[in-house]
């Protein structure tokens, strides 16, 4: 069953209000950013601003037209649409550089005639469009591991295609379906699996420079093995509230630390080894527990001690051999480990000398200083945010940050009032990616992120990602204005 | 609703949003209000880049003689927001310039229209490429003039004026290319034609970089931490070219007063001793300030000196092709050495003979006579030899076996492994080409392309391929990539021909009587035996003269294709050309001067100006 009801009605004017407002305020941030004493007017299609205008106008014709089209399209289309993106991003690895040209060291444009687009920007768009029908179907729920198998693929082929095409920024955006899986029933745990996982990751990084003692053993192994320890203590003491066992862990611990400090007195030893051996044991030991004891609920705790043993033995390798020199200086400079303010820290701290020289009213409308001096890179582009908080300062910067978060908590809402799964979950999709850009890269200009190349939604100069994260987002208003359609 | 029991998950979602927000908040907070670095860091120092340009690499010719080398010039440039209190009259007297020019000029570089990259923070070209002596009263005071700084750059200077098209010359770098490579930035130079494109990469070196600190007012504080991070720049590779100069002066003299090329080859290694093409100019003219009033009226010269003839003009070969002919229908079994062929003269139909000899002809008398009706009746016995068949399919098989075997000498398509910039590609017609000017595979026959078989008609071949050829002929069966750098692997690409070693040489001696008694007699050199082939090739005006071949006959170290357009009888006015230059190579010098001033002097275009 199901009526007519006019779209002027059913569709959800707050969203396209925060949507105009973040629209608008980046062209004026655009406008800041290359704006010069002596130049013409924000109109002018000399300049960035003059272009944003016209992406500006005709995404707002785009969002139109998708408003008009039939709903029932996308859930019809959506897997004919996710094909055609693989075959886009296939092509693009393939194609010769006259159609892929090399823009900055990546091969994800595509070049026709005076059209480029980036596949990459469409790859979110159809991998949601995707999964909301793969995952709405009536015979498919989360219930066990197994069924995320089929879910991770639809995220893992297009995200090594982008990798592939040395877009790494863009191909960690797939990462956000994560926290759709997360409502879709996925176990909590594995998002916080991922946040240990980070956790572990920067403090061997960090710390691996810093050695103990006479160079016997790093701090950050140290620091690593004793958080899974603590973690181990906290979840037989507290949560399957074995206080015994918990103790006993304890008392081993300081027995063998205790032990062998007291061997290092006449000969001196690797400390990395003493701490992946007490892991080792207390891996041992849980197991024996389990098994022995009748005590359950170990598998779990054993399970994630011998997986993050390994990856933080690993993480030097990983970070060495897998990440590219220019992605681990990012991350050096991000941790602190190095000073490079002229080379890969530059970005960052010119970005935050901006941020910063702007105070609590910012220097005004067109009177920032450091974005004019060139001083910040990309700075319509990935740090546009740079001009808001130099030029508005905190109370421009917060509003911004506000107004994205007003845009989110309305996302969840919409979603939450769908009656169609498909709905639903493509409206998780919307707000997962949007969420993540907006993390990745605010995070990135405030520096407490490393440096990851994606611009900030609605905000960033370039019609590809305006008009790709436009699409994004009216799909989701034209599904949601569909709701009083169906009875 | 389904998934009821996970409603309240989308409340954890919202809270690990927000947390991430509220964190971000308080980041803004500390960075704006709290900490105070970050805006001394705003007023006192930031940091200027200022690239450091690595000298460009230097070219040698074969025998290490310095062709091209650096000299130092100087780009005044300003920042608009640094200049204050101009004595603009002051200014132009400084550099010479009128005031007029001064506001024209300023004007230009403000016009975003112009000159999209325009902001008043950065440094704008003012002038470039100054002389040492223009730039010296400007030096002593420039502290007069606030805002104006002098740039240092290189500039390229030539040791001869000669070769103006093998080396190129270098310009200021174009916006397409700016895309296309990050490493240049607006107003470098680079490699724009010649071996300076070609070899660019090798020749440019790398840039450094200096890192000075400056204050919010943009002036110089010094460097950063004593130059620590300084990136110094990387010289550029030197290069050293096959070319001979003195046997590339030599051609170039030879050719004054005609439009014309002249290719020289050494055949064992690919080697180009020689390419010269007329008219041309002396490279020195395309440098510095005068780079494009210069460029302009090379452009528009009718003679269309821009224009590398060697490797871009491109003719119907015609005798010269002859010598080729003669091998592949031998190869193909349409002739032997022996065939013999009657010859009516003039009165010889359907292909008529210009030439005065005996009949009926052998294959040596026929190329050393330049015998049409021998190699039209040759062509037709090779591509009729087994009849037509029907839809002419077998006849069109056999033409395109003769056309595959006429490529394999290196026709019909550019050297694409090769370092010699812009080739044409000449042409060898296919059998879908005649299918489609003929509109069906039955509408033409070995008689409608009778041209072909004396090298006339669609036919079409550059002077590089021609002494290309010719290399193929003096190493009886394969040629080397022809190419102008010299190193080893180049002498990897070796190329095989289609035509057994055995079939070489009744061609040789046909070549050989060329000159002994044929058609360049007059041309002999005394103590070296030659192998060569006149061509004399119809065309709208004058016929072009063509001379093609190599030396000595036993063991050639050169081959050499020489055209001069619109001049007359081959064996008159190309087989001296390439008599001299053989000459100047294999004995070290020419002892024929009388000769020499004769060619030199002779003037087949008056158009054609010295440069």
């Amino acid at each position: 069953m199901s009526r007519n009801v006019s779209i002027k009605y059913s569709l959800d004017r707050t969203t396209i209000i925060f949507y105009v407002l973040l629209v608008v305020m980046g062209w004026l941030s655009i406008y800041g950013a290359s704006y010069d004493f002596d130049q013409p007017g924000i109109f002018s299609w000399d300049q960035r601003a003059g272009k944003q205008f016209v992406w500006i106008l005709t995404a707002f014709g785009l969002g139109g037209m998708l408003l008009l089209v039939d709903y029932r399209v996308y859930n019809f289309f959506a897997y004919v649409i996710y094909g055609i993106t693989l075959l886009l991003l296939a092509f693009t690895i393939v194609a010769p550089s006259s159609i892929a040209p090399d823009i900055k060291g990546s091969h994800s444009w595509l070049v026709f005639g005076p059209i480029s687009f980036q596949p990459a920007e469409l790859a979110k768009i159809s991998t949601a469009l995707a999964l909301s029908k793969f995952m709405s179907a009536y015979n498919y729920r989360i219930r066990t591991w197994k069924d995320l198998i089929p879910i991770g693929l639809f995220v893992f082929v297009p995200f090594s295609l982008i990798v592939l095409q040395k877009e790494t920024g863009s191909a960690l955006v797939f990462i956000s379906f994560l926290l759709m899986f997360y409502r879709e029933g996925m176990n909590g745990i594995i998002l916080l699996l991922m946040v240990f996982a980070i956790i572990l990751f920067v403090l061997v990084i960090r710390f691996s420079i810093v050695p103990i003692l006479d160079n016997q053993g790093t701090l950050g192994i140290l620091l690593a093995m004793g958080i899974i320890l603590a973690i181990q203590f906290f979840y037989a003491y507290f949560i399957c509230k074995n206080k015994k066992e918990a103790l006993y862990l304890l008392g081993g611990i300081v027995f063998i630390g205790g032990a062998s400090l007291l061997t290092n007195i006449w000969y001196k030893i690797n400390f990395n080894y003493v701490a992946l051996g007490i892991v080792l044991l207390s891996a041992i030991y849980w197991t024996i527990t389990e098994l022995f004891f009748r005590l359950k609920n170990y598998w779990l705790i054993v399970l994630i001690t011998i997986g993050s043993t390994l990856f933080c033995f690993s993480a030097d390798y990983l970070f060495e051999k897998v990440l590219e020199p220019h992605q681990q200086i990012r991350i050096k400079v991000l941790l602190n480990m190095e000073d490079d303010p002229t080379g890969a820290g530059y970005n960052v701290n010119q970005s935050k000398i901006a941020i910063g020289s702007g105070g609590f009213l910012g220097k005004g409308f067109l009177n920032g200083t450091q974005t004019k001096l060139k001083y910040v890179p990309e700075q319509d582009t990935d740090f546009i945010f740079c001009t808001v908080g130099e030029e508005h300062g905190f109370w421009g910067s917060t509003l911004v940050l506000v107004i994205y978060w007003l845009l989110l908590m309305r996302l969840l809402k919409i979603a939450e009032r769908q009656r169609e799964a498909f709905n639903r979950i493509y409206a998780y999709c919307v707000a997962s990616i949007l969420f993540f850009h907006l993390m990745v890269n605010i995070g990135m200009v405030l520096g407490i992120m490393p440096v990851i190349g994606i611009p900030l939604p609605f905000f960033s100069y370039g019609g590809s990602s305006l008009w790709g994260f436009t699409i994004l987002l009216f799909i989701l208003l034209r599904l949601d204005a569909s709701r009083l359609e169906r009875i | 609703m389904i998934n009821d029991e996970l409603q309240n998950r989308r409340t954890v979602i919202a809270i690990i949003m927000s947390v991430i927000i509220v964190i971000y908040i308080l980041r803004l907070f500390t960075i704006q209000i709290i900490e105070t670095k970050y805006k001394e860091g705003a007023d006192s120092n930031a940091f200027l880049k200022k690239t450091q340009y690595p000298p460009r690499g230097l070219i040698y010719d074969r025998k290490h003689n310095l062709l091209v080398y650096n000299k130092p010039a100087y780009d005044i440039t300003f920042i608009t927001r640094e200049v204050h209190d101009l004595d603009t009259m002051s200014l132009c007297r400084a550099l010479n310039i009128d005031k007029a020019y001064f506001i024209k000029r300023m004007s230009e570089i403000k016009d975003r229209r112009r000159n999209p990259g325009y902001s008043s923070y950065t440094p704008q070209l003012f002038m470039n490429q100054l002389s040492s002596a223009d730039i010296a009263p400007i030096q002593q005071s420039l502290y007069k003039f606030p805002g104006f700084y002098i740039q240092i750059r290189t500039l390229r200077e030539y040791t001869y004026p000669i070769a103006a098209h093998v080396l190129g010359s270098i310009g200021e770098v174009s916006q397409r290319r700016i895309e296309k490579d990050p490493y240049y930035t607006m107003g470098d130079y680079c490699g724009r034609d010649g071996i300076e494109y070609t070899y660019e990469k090798q020749l440019r070196g790398e840039k450094g970089v200096e890192i000075l600190l400056r204050d919010a007012k943009g002036r110089i504080k010094g460097k950063y931490e004593n130059g620590k991070d300084d990136i110094s720049p990387k010289a550029g590779e030197n290069l050293t070219l096959t070319l001979d100069i003195n046997l590339q002066r030599l051609a170039e003299t030879l050719l004054r007063g005609k439009v014309g090329s002249v290719v020289a080859i050494e055949p064992k290694t690919g080697e180009i001793l020689a390419m010269a093409t007329s008219p041309t100019f002396d490279p020195n003219l395309l440098v510095g300030r005068q780079r494009s009033k210069n460029y302009y009226e090379l452009l528009k010269d009718p003679t269309k000196p821009l224009m590398n003839r060697a490797t871009q003009g491109q003719y119907s070969p015609g005798s010269s092709f002859k010598t080729l002919q003669a091998l592949v229908c031998q190869q193909m079994g349409g002739i032997t050495e022996h065939t013999m062929y009657a010859c009516n003269g003039p009165q010889s139909s359907p292909v008529k003979c210009t030439h005065h000899h005996g009949s009926p002809v052998s294959l040596v008398n026929a190329i050393e006579q330049s015998c049409n009706p021998y190699f039209w009746n040759a062509f037709k016995a090779t591509i009729e030899k087994d009849g037509y068949g029907t839809k002419n399919a077998i006849f069109r098989k056999n033409y395109d076996e003769w056309v595959e075997r006429i490529k394999s000498f290196g026709l019909g398509e550019k050297f694409t492994d090769s370092d010699i910039y812009e080739q044409a590609r000449g042409y060898i017609p296919t059998q879908k080409f005649y299918n489609k000017v003929y509109k069906s595979v039955t509408g033409w026959r070995a008689l409608t392309i009778r041209s072909n078989s004396i090298g006339q008609g669609e036919i079409m071949a550059t002077p590089l391929q021609l002494a290309n050829a010719m290399c193929v002929i003096a190493n009886t069966g394969y040629y080397i990539t022809p190419h102008l750098l010299k190193n080893d692997t180049m002498l990897q690409k070796v190329h095989r021909c289609e035509v057994e070693k055995k079939y070489f040489p009744i061609v040789y001696e046909g070549m050989w009587k060329v000159f002994e008694s044929g058609t360049a007699r007059a041309s002999k050199l005394e103590g070296i035996e030659m192998c060569g082939k006149t061509g004399t090739v119809q065309t709208h005006g004058k016929d072009h003269a063509f001379f093609v071949g190599f030396a000595p006959k036993d063991n050639p170290k050169i081959a050499i294709a020489v055209i001069v357009e619109n001049a007359g009888f081959g064996s008159t006015y190309a087989a001296p050309i390439f008599s001299l230059l053989a000459e100047q190579y294999l004995k070290g010098k020419v002892e024929r001067n009388e000769l020499q001033e004769k060619v030199s002097n002779t003037v087949t275009n008056s158009n054609v100006k010295k440069r």
